[in-house]
């Protein structure tokens, strides 16, 4: 019973697995573009650095560390979830429990409006654990994990379920921590990619006044996306269960 | 909270400058006597207009006795910071602390500063509670919040612990409590500034209340007593990192002006009065090799005066201190204008480079032996003071009260509050405009000016200016 709810799709027909794999693959480069472009996630402060010490390799110093705090914090957040798919048993309520983990945090975030201040008192010098923190507060993390989620299911439903035992966990770990490291690497070179061309593009050709105008409140928006993933990961969980 | 940044938020200085100019101006009035509840003055600045240079509206307060000095604003440029990555508050209220009573007002300039009323009153026992400081002073809008910086520590007179900087929630205005967790060798304060990417602050000395309060004390003056000491802190540890004394005689570091584009790792302090030879100084401090550094870079003689023109204050020394009281600098970092209000001057150096201040332009208005005129034939009581410069640097409009006690001794025959405003050239240069001259109601003496949309020692900057 249990290998039958295993093959159970989460939220996708992996008898023809492709088309939905694409839209997963899909959605992670657009979360990985989502983030890149939103000002709150740093690529003003590629653009600062850069002015500040008038030389473009200085902005790209403030990407990498930008980048590899979102990347840790992304895997971090991932790592868990890893752990946690060996139970193969548990996987449905995992994956439900995780969607409402993100539901739950993105109305939180529309409810709770004010940034975490402590935010604004990590010293410039620190862009890496800056911009772990922020991903973390705000989680952009978090929103990757219905996902991850999906993706890894999909891999471990190709190479796992003909394994069986211990053999398996041990496989199916090897794959959710092998997909963490992936997702999260797609998402942030996603992300890098974005933030990094805009970041360019303000410093070379667009100039500073491009940093006040492009500056919409996402906050609504965000929070509003984060109930979004957690909810469409949900409503495909729950449909394909029946 | 806004869908965009406030409008009169600017990434940089320059940006700033480019920015449309000041419809109005805001003025502090204060009662000297205390006889009457100090008020904000909203002035009508806009050139061609009916009502220019004319008060359009004035808030006053339900208390007397605030003593109203130094304002500012619940957020400026600083919210564009990248760090904060929350630009979406608005430039809408003006903290107006007083001095003397530590009460501090909360003003809400929208919809139109024509219609600013009190939004919120925070009394002094909050801030004594919170933070155990009293006689908040300067205001800096900051990337976590409104910083305070306060003359007095606890206790009836100030003197219980050491004064500092406080913290408050720049929309909930709730006092959040002292910011500083290693203040060092620091015992005395008045006004701070800082770098916001370069991360530090500067903090400067004037004396404790009961050397100020109820007028300046000889005693303590003559016998060095007085601040003369920078402080330099790391912003984030909130730690004193380096202290710079610029020599016992130096009395009173008042005014820090840190150069608006956050690339250039300088600024100035004003001294009021040097007590062996009773010049006033201009120090430029800047940071090297991790080290900050300071050096007296200018100096303004005193000017010999018959004893039958000087109170009896200085009818001993047979000569007026130039006392620079305030020093602003435009937001090109090019010009400091530095008031004295001793000897009834503004003057305007060209500071393009930091260590080697120029002369550039100077009036003369009031003064204690001078007594100038303003051009318009009005007279001019005290001397120049508090100074503000336009964004764009074209216009610099001053006040001329220092502090109720302090004017009644340098000034004992009054000083009735005037504000003027003096055109600049395009290369420097000074000239008054004989339209701008604002007085004010009967017992009232005006203080600091702040400027719509943000002025040249309000905002700060997180990107440089290229």
């Amino acid at each position: 019973m249990f290998d039958g709810l295993l093959l159970l799709p989460v939220g996708l027909d992996w008898g023809h697995a492709s088309p939905a794999l694409g839209w997963l693959w899909l959605a992670l480069v657009a979360s990985g573009l989502y983030h890149g472009v939103n000002p709150g996630m740093g690529w003003p402060l590629a653009v600062s650095a850069g002015l500040m010490d008038k030389s473009p390799s200085a902005l790209f110093r403030a990407l990498w560390a930008l980048s590899a705090g979102h990347l840790l914090a992304t895997f971090l957040v991932l790592l868990p979830f890893a752990f946690l798919l060996v139970l193969v048993e548990w996987q449905r309520s995992i994956q439900i429990g995780a969607s409402l983990l993100v539901i739950g945090f993105g109305v939180y975030r529309l409810i709770a409006r004010r940034h975490p201040r402590g935010l604004a008192r990590i010293p410039p010098t620190q862009l890496a654990l800056w911009s772990f923190a922020v991903a973390i507060a705000h989680g952009a993390a978090l929103m990757l994990v219905p996902i991850y989620l999906g993706l890894c299911q999909a891999f471990e439903f190709d190479a796992g379920h003909e394994a069986a035992g211990a053999l398996m966990k041990t496989s199916l770990f090897k794959t959710s921590l092998g997909m963490a490291v992936l997702v999260s690497l797609v998402h942030v070179a996603a992300m890098v990619g974005a933030g990094g061309c805009l970041a360019w593009l303000v410093y070379r050709h667009l100039g500073l006044k491009f940093v006040s105008r492009s500056w919409f409140n996402l906050d609504a928006v965000w929070a509003t996306s984060l109930v979004l993933v957690g909810a469409v990961a949900l409503a495909l969980n729950l449909a394909s269960w029946r | 909270m806004t869908m965009r940044p406030d409008p009169t938020f600017h990434a940089s200085p320059r940006l700033a400058m480019e920015a449309p100019a000041e419809n109005f101006a805001y003025t502090l009035l204060l009662s000297p006597d205390f006889s009457k509840p100090d008020a904000l003055a909203v002035i009508d600045v806009k050139p061609g207009s009916p009502t220019y240079s004319q008060i359009v509206h004035t808030v006053t307060m339900p208390n007397k006795g605030d003593e109203f000095h130094h304002f500012g604003w619940n957020a400026c440029s600083s919210a564009l910071s990248p760090l904060a990555g929350h630009a979406f508050i608005e430039r809408r209220y003006l903290i107006i602390p007083g001095i003397r009573s530590s009460r501090i007002y909360i003003i809400d300039t929208k919809p139109d500063p024509t219609k600013a009323k009190i939004h919120r009153i925070i009394e002094p026992e909050e801030i004594f509670k919170k933070t155990g400081y009293s006689r908040p002073h300067t205001i800096h809008c900051g990337p976590d919040g409104i910083y305070v910086s306060t003359l007095g520590g606890g206790g009836k007179d100030g003197t219980n612990g050491p004064p500092g900087v406080f913290i408050m929630d720049c929309e909930t205005f709730e006092v959040l409590g002292r910011w500083e967790i290693d203040r060092g060798p620091q015992t005395l304060h008045y006004d701070f500034w800082w770098n916001l990417p370069r991360d530090y602050m500067v903090t400067s000395e004037w004396a404790l209340p009961p050397q100020f309060e109820n007028g300046i004390v000889p005693e303590d003056l003559l016998s060095n007593k007085y601040g003369h000491r920078l402080h330099f802190w790391d912003l984030r540890a909130r730690r004193n990192v380096q202290t710079i004394d610029l020599g016992a005689n130096h009395q009173m570091a008042l005014e820090v002006r840190p150069a608006h584009d956050p690339v250039r790792e300088y600024g100035f302090v004003g001294v009021v009065v040097d007590t062996t030879n009773l010049e006033a100084s201009i120090w430029t401090w800047w940071r090297e090799g991790g080290k900050f550094h300071a050096e007296k870079t200018a100096t303004i003689p005193p000017e010999p005066a018959p004893k039958e023109k000087l109170p009896p204050l200085l009818q001993g020394f047979g000569a007026v201190p130039p006392l620079v009281t305030d020093i602003d600098l435009s937001m090109d970092d090019r010009f400091l204008y530095v008031s004295c209000w001793g000897t009834g001057e503004m003057r305007q150096y060209d500071v393009s480079d930091p260590r080697k201040p120029k002369l550039a332009g100077s009036v003369h208005i009031g003064g204690i032996a001078r007594r100038t005129a303003h051009p318009n034939g009005k007279s001019f009581a005290a001397g120049p003071q508090m100074v503000e410069i336009s964004r764009d640097g074209r216009r610099v409009y001053w006040t001329n009260s220092l502090y109720s006690t302090w004017d009644d001794q340098f000034y004992p025959d009054g000083v009735p509050g005037v504000e003027v405003m003096a055109n600049v050239g395009r290369n420097g240069g000074l000239e008054l405009d004989k339209d701008y001259f604002v007085s004010f109601p009967d017992g009232y003496r005006a203080h600091q000016i702040r400027l719509e949309g943000g002025d040249c020692s309000t905002d700060s900057f997180c990107y440089p200016s290229v």
